[in-house]
């Protein structure tokens, strides 16, 4: 994809013109590029297009999308002063910093854009990596995904019809003939892409009309229909195109089951494919490593948890009261009533008088109510899969951390799961409160090799700092024997990964978690009873226990 | 607004439509929950609903809906008496909600401006009886599921905030609609839905194309589209009518009582809420069916919807529960 690099860019130029045509159908466009020129120019080429342009940003209040009281001119004018909002009129949001877009702001916006007024969103994604990316639903509401990583500012200009060609064309668009056919060619294509949702085919006819419009022709012709398909469809693929005798086994494991059904939906009308032209040209356009996405996809089972918001102390529970402090009202905290009274009160006798007015009170003297955040609990469970482990305790270990799932799920808990064997640590699951999948990746883990007790300290203080800076409070139970015997660069010694162990235990115990440690050894010794000592936490050591005594015993440590 | 995708043009999805029928038979049923994939039509199905249902009268001025005049709260100050049809309302509560919107608060305005002490309803009294949508319902924080719990169950609106001290009834239909993969539903809430539906793409080719062709119709040729789908919707709006109208005259013979209790002791669901939903439910169906007594073949279609989401859920079982409940109707009823 990057080889083509001026032709990606035409295709954002044309996205862009096919969204100016009909902004309703098509909803918007993704902007996937880092700050730099290319994004510049860009930009500047969705100044020009016509329409309310408004800039918005991911801490956007309901009162400015939706309107609302607008507090402080009221006090001032001594009348109901409202404010308009975004939503009131049709415009082309731009948010920049989509991939920090918090999930209540996205949800808002995939609502106004269902709503249709005639509303376009524009995310600007300036996520580095991939995982860092906007919000799925919102993304799935927008007809394009423009990439415009990797392309060279000597490559790029801004080429997009006339403001009046536009217009011209959006009067046309009523009149534009789809071909019978176009929407049986579009749809199948989306099933041999494994593409489920069902916008995106509708996205695609918007989409070839709106092309048609523009080229001034009153039918939609096939080279608009693969030009949509080339437009809408690579980045919702997720798999590459499968021919319709091809039966299910030959997929891939990591594909979602659903697609399935898809290849046998194609099974059924073979004589309406579309042409092998259009499937190569989507292929082509398929974003590389498309595989790895579809896996990250799967894994990464709440995009909204974090979704990258970034450092921010803030829970999803309210706590006790905090005393009022004063603000400005955003339609999210409150006014507390009583304390803007206390605090307009004393300066009543020098405020001038107006009307019948029996008390005046001034923007600066509105209270707002401050709740206490209380941050939800992580619990993450660090999983020795060693030889030795594996030889007496893992299947115990696992049942008890398959019971404490279960209590954490009805607690709300968040779960990660840090599984450490052979020669290193893997996060088998980041923080989650899918427990169908903690489940799965439990039941999964093999156990043998050496135990690199150090690396999976690591793995489990790195989470733990993570999921601190997303608002979560990490607490953790280490079920392991503590002999370690695998230094933290994979060589075996237990001289070396003992000493290791130590430093991370040292470690892990600054940040002053909640947690426990199970001694998952038939005979405990005193190494894991140290390791509970630099950890900071309790060691507990049951020999006999079974998974559900087990399961007790930690909930106890961690309620602590 | 834009009028609304008629509901009887969505294809397919023939679960999810018959259960919002149900709810608007016979609103008792308590509500239901939409669970499925992106872009299945859950939302589009929640809001064709809304035109579907049959208007209702109201207090002119009442801030809760009132059907009759002494019903209207005090505080409303209402002076008007006449009645009026309004269609029925379907509030959506969005996401990024605060308390105050949804049970109604201290009308700040008024007390800031003319230093008057009153209230302004939030969405509960708006939705009193409609119908209430939360879209991503699985997202909704957990202090707003508090206090949607608790007014689901009484029906009734306390307000006790602010030198407030308010009551009005707040009986509403609770929709929901989310993607499980983003996070599960709380249990007590869970339980608050009478009917739970999981909701797929279509699986055929032909029902996909069926989709995008009624859908550009509607986009592209509104108007003709309309013409021809909203009489359908009336013929089902009728439908509906009669089917509330016979609703009290449908029968249950015991040995349909006797198999709701088997079924529901079968699959070990908590409480009583199961069977006698299960039982409103197929009465529901049995007089939208124009049949005169429930018979079985109304549980058997009923109870995947009834009970699925009130087993006593391990959450680490990855069976279906639907499965477990279409076994468990085979073994009772055979």
């Amino acid at each position: 994809m990057m080889a083509d690099a001026p032709q990606s860019w035409a295709r954002a130029m044309r996205a862009m013109a096919a969204l100016a045509v009909d902004p309703g159908a098509l909803k918007g466009l993704t902007l996937r590029a880092r700050a730099g020129p290319v994004r510049q120019t860009a930009e500047a080429a969705l100044s020009k297009l016509p329409g309310r342009q408004h800039r918005i940003h991911p801490s956007l209040t309901d009162t400015q999308l939706f309107g609302g009281l607008n507090i402080s001119a009221s006090l001032s004018e001594g009348r109901l002063v409202k404010d308009k909002g975004l939503a009131d009129r049709p415009a082309t949001l731009i948010l920049p910093m989509a991939e920090r877009c918090p999930p209540g702001l996205a949800i808002r916006l995939g609502q106004l854009l269902d709503a249709g007024l005639g509303h376009a969103l524009i995310l600007l994604d300036e996520g580095a990596e991939p995982e860092e990316e906007g919000h799925a639903a919102l993304q799935d509401r927008l007809a394009f995904h423009v990439d415009l990583n990797g392309l060279r500012w000597s490559e790029v200009s801004v080429r997009l019809p006339a403001p009046a060609d536009i217009e011209a064309a959006r009067s046309h668009l009523m009149r534009i003939a789809l071909p019978e056919g176009a929407i049986q060619s579009l749809t199948v294509l989306a099933t041999r892409f494994g593409i489920d949702s069902l916008r995106a085919p509708l996205m695609a006819v918007s989409t070839a009309r709106a092309l048609a419009a523009l080229d001034h022709a009153d039918t939609v012709t096939e080279a608009h229909l693969s030009e949509a398909a080339e437009l809408v469809y690579p980045v919702r693929a997720t798999h590459l195109p499968q021919e319709p005798d091809q039966d299910d086994t030959s997929q891939e494991a990591e594909t979602p089951p659903d697609e399935g059904h898809s290849s046998d939906g194609d099974g059924t009308t073979p004589n309406t494919l579309p042409d092998d032209l259009m499937i190569e040209a989507v292929a082509a356009l398929l974003p590389d490593g498309l595989l790895d996405r579809v896996s990250a996809k799967t894994r990464s089972a709440q995009p909204l948890s974090g979704g990258g918001a970034g450092a921010r102390r803030r829970g999803n529970r309210t706590g006790r009261p905090l005393p009022s402090r004063p603000g400005h009202p955003d339609g999210r905290a409150r006014i507390d009533v009583i304390a803007t009274l206390r605090a307009a009160v004393p300066w009543q006798a020098l405020r001038p008088k107006r009307g019948d007015a029996r008390i005046i009170i001034y923007p600066s003297d509105i209270r707002l109510r401050h709740y206490e955040d209380r941050s939800d609990r992580l619990v993450i469970f660090i999983v020795d899969a060693s030889g030795s482990a594996a030889m007496a305790r893992l299947a115990e270990a696992k049942g008890a951390v398959e019971l404490l799932l279960g209590q954490a799920y009805a607690r709300r808990d968040h779960v990660a799961l840090v599984a450490f064997r052979g020669t290193g640590a893997e996060t088998l699951l980041p923080p989650t409160r899918s427990l169908v999948q903690a489940k799965r990746r439990l039941a999964a883990l093999p156990g043998g090799g050496g135990t690199p007790l150090a690396a999976g300290l690591e793995a489990a203080a790195q989470l733990a700092e993570q999921a601190r800076s997303r608002g979560l409070s990490p607490t953790f139970a280490l079920l392991t024997d503590g002999r370690a015997n695998i230094a933290l660069d994979g060589a075996a010694g237990r001289a070396q990964a003992q000493s290791d162990a130590a430093n991370r235990a040292a470690q892990l115990g600054a940040l002053t978690l909640q947690g426990c440690v199970i001694d998952t050894a038939p005979r405990p010794g005193p190494e894991a009873t140290n390791l509970a000592r630099a950890l900071g936490v309790a060691s507990i050591s049951l020999p006999r226990a079974d998974a559900q005594r087990l399961s007790q015993a930690i909930e106890t440590e961690l309620d602590r | 607004m834009k009028t609304p995708f008629p509901f009887s043009a969505i294809v397919g999805q023939e679960q999810m439509k018959r259960a919002m029928i149900l709810t608007a038979i016979d609103p008792g049923i308590g509500g239901v929950l939409v669970f499925g994939d992106r872009g299945t039509g859950k939302s589009t199905a929640v809001r064709a609903l809304a035109a579907l249902l049959p208007p209702i009268s109201v207090v002119r001025g009442c801030p809760v809906n009132s059907s009759d005049p002494a019903d209207c709260p005090d505080w409303a100050h209402a002076s008007e008496t006449d009645l009026v049809e309004r269609p029925t309302p379907v509030v959506d509560l969005p996401l990024g909600v605060t308390e105050d919107r949804v049970t109604g608060a201290l009308d700040i305005e008024r007390a800031l401006t003319r230093g008057e002490k009153a209230f302004e309803p939030g969405l509960l009294a708006r939705a009193n009886r409609g119908y209430l949508y939360i879209d991503e319902v699985n997202l909704l924080e957990d202090h707003i599921v508090d206090l949607l719990l608790d007014v689901a169950q009484s029906g009734l609106n306390a307000v006790e905030r602010e030198g407030l001290s308010i009551r009005h009834d707040a009986r509403f239909v609770l929709v929901g609609s989310g993607n499980p993969e983003e996070g599960e539903l709380r249990p007590q809430l869970l339980d608050r839905f009478g009917l739970s539906v999981e909701v797929t793409s279509p699986d055929t080719i032909d029902e996909r194309i069926e989709v995008i062709r009624r859908r550009t119709a509607f986009e592209n040729e509104t108007d003709h589209f309309l013409a021809r789908w909203q009489a359908e919707d009336a013929t089902l709006r009728e439908s509906i009518l009669a089917a509330r109208a016979a609703l009290s005259n449908t029968e249950t013979p015991d040995n349909i009582l006797r198999d709701c209790a088997q079924l529901s002791m079968t699959l070990g669901a908590d409480g009583l809420r199961g069977e006698l939903t299960l039982l409103r439910a197929a009465r529901a169906y049995a007089a939208f069916s124009s049949a005169e007594q429930i018979t079985r073949d109304h549980l058997r279609s009923i109870a995947p919807i009834a009970l699925s989401h009130r087993l006593r859920r391990d959450p680490l079982d990855e069976a279906g529960s639907v499965a477990r409940v279409s076994r468990a109707v085979v073994d009772v009823l055979g």
